[in-house]
């Protein structure tokens, strides 16, 4: 328990401590807002969609969540080519213990970015419908940055050291966001893009916050929860076994 | 008691796609002894200090720490050794003490002892007063010194030392050399280390072993050394076991990240 206490807590200081990585993790998601947000939202008013601010907002919260985890997860591989990774490698501890604490320590910080992007959306004019459900969004937050935590740090736990970072960007990471319903709504489409946008985690994650902020939801809470809740055990165990195979 | 065996290495071979980088070594070092590993670069002693200490999984051979088999008793192997790796291993972006605090949760030194050991120690390195700075102000002997503190807050009773003064100054040096023979009379804990230093090897180790192009081609104290090459300094004695040609060397692709982190985080 303390290890996985101590781990946690070396993530959350080196994450207060780099001022630099939160501002920059939060450029994005205030460019989707203000660019998509007041881009398109005369078009999707005029479609009947309603305000696409509202619709939008939980999406970016969503995304926000979604590279910070990542990021976080896949710390492990700064660690590993500058040296820290041995340090907690020859320690002894259950190589689970190590996976959990990034983890979880990736997760909590990835929640602490999505509180700011939460508030910065309120400025940009987004607001909340429900102010029961709202005490769950932090929840569902979290939930999303557990599992793509666990994912950082399985893919991370996989690679040996950087060089396939683009290509999990480009044909992972960015597909999961852009097909997830994060930017358009997934009722009604019956094409290929609702079936990959059903089969991606993070629509859940989405829906969810979709679901708390604005009571309007696709999946529905009981599923969207139990989705998140499955895939993110999956990648912990997948990750924690790729975690134990580690060589240095 | 005295000659119990900490380490125990049989016939233990590591090949990279092909590559032996230890081929087939067998020695053992005694319970007390200061031991040293000497040889040019890339004759294998990183990687066979890998695989004893569980970062490594050889290709074939028989390996005891402390008694036990680091393949299938790791976290007993574990707890054995404290280790100064060749390569950096501090985290950066917390302090000294946050470092030294990271160190003895993970080992499960209890807090009132961690807390007297870790001054104990940050005062032997001279580090006390920097204890609250950022590991990434430090210079190279200072993150260094700040290793060898770090590696022995556990008190094992093995402690290996990759390299520990490599880019220190002769007092430094002097001082770390002092503290841990100091540590190897008071407290018994046998040491290993690695150097290219000849002359730290000759007055530090009680035996030598020289290990080249992965194989151990000699074993014994300086004196024997030095008789059997018929040489005068264990430095001349090295080069007549091993020869005067350079050992080629790639950069692997940790030196290459290192560059590309150095630029990145340049200011
Ligand atoms: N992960 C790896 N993959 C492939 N080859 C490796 C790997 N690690 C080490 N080697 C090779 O194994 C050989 C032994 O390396 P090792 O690091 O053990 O040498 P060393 O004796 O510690 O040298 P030095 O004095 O330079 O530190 C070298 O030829 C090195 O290139
Ligand atoms: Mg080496």
């Amino acid at each position: 328990m303390s290890t996985v206490y101590i781990l946690w807590l070396r993530q959350l200081k080196r994450y207060f401590r780099s001022r630099p990585r939160i501002l920059g993790a939060l450029g994005q998601p205030l460019l989707f807002l203000v660019a998509l947000g007041f881009g398109f939202g005369p078009i999707y008013q005029k479609a009947g969609g309603g305000n696409y601010i509202q619709f939008l907002a939980p999406g970016i919260i969503a995304m926000g969540i979604l590279f910070t985890s990542v990021f976080s997860g896949m710390e492990i591989i700064w660690d590993r080519q500058f040296g820290f990774l041995k340090e907690t490698l020859v320690a002894p501890i259950p190589r689970l213990a190590i996976m959990l604490g990034q983890t979880l320590g990736g997760a909590t910080v990835a929640t602490i970015q999505g509180m700011i992007v939460f508030v910065i959306s309120l400025v940009v004019g987004f607001r909340p419908e429900s102010l029961t459900l709202i005490v769950l969004a932090p929840l569902f937050m979290f939930m999303i940055a557990l599992l793509f935590a666990a994912l950082g740090t399985a893919i991370a736990s996989a690679m040996e050291d950087m060089q396939g970072f683009q290509l999990i960007m480009n044909f992972l990471i960015m597909p999961t966001f852009f097909l997830s319903g994060a930017l358009f709504p997934l009722q009604g489409l019956s094409n290929i893009i609702g079936i990959i946008a059903s089969v991606d985690p993070l629509s859940y994650g989405v829906d969810g916050l979709r679901a708390v902020l604005l009571n309007n939801a696709h999946f529905g809470i009981p599923t969207d929860l139990l989705v998140l809740s499955v895939v993110a055990a999956i990648f912990l165990a997948v990750g924690s076994y790729f975690f134990s195979k580690i060589q240095i | 008691m005295d000659s119990i065996n900490i380490i125990q290495v049989t016939n233990l071979t590591k090949q990279f796609n092909g590559f032996t980088a230890v081929d087939n070594i067998s020695f053992a070092v005694e319970q007390g002894e200061v031991f040293a590993f000497l040889g040019p670069n890339g004759a294998g002693k990183t990687t066979t200090i890998k695989m004893l200490t569980t970062l490594l999984r050889p290709t074939s051979g028989e390996m005891r720490l402390n008694g036990f088999n680091p393949l299938s008793e790791q976290d007993e192997v574990r707890r054995s050794f404290g280790i100064v790796f060749q390569d950096p291993s501090l985290d950066d972006n917390l302090t000294a003490m946050e470092n030294m605090e990271f160190h003895g949760v993970l080992y499960k030194v209890p807090k009132e002892t961690r807390r007297t050991r870790i001054e104990q120690l940050l005062k032997l390195v001279d580090l006390w007063d920097r204890r609250g700075d950022l590991v990434k102000q430090f210079s190279g002997g200072m993150k260094r010194r700040l290793e060898i503190a770090r590696g022995l807050l556990h008190h094992p009773k093995l402690f290996f030392l990759d390299e520990p003064t490599l880019g220190l100054d002769p007092q430094t040096r002097n001082h770390i050399w002092g503290y841990i023979k100091d540590l190897n009379k008071q407290e018994g804990i046998t040491v290993f280390f690695t150097t290219h230093y000849m002359e730290e090897a000759e007055r530090m180790a009680d035996r030598i072993a020289i290990i080249d192009h992965g194989k151990i081609i000699i074993a014994g104290t300086s004196e024997a050394l030095k008789q059997q090459t018929k040489t005068t300094s264990l430095e001349e004695a090295f080069l007549a076991l091993t020869g005067s040609t350079i050992r080629k060397e790639e950069a692997s692709s940790t030196d290459r990240m290192r560059m590309v982190r150095r630029m990145w985080t340049r200011r």
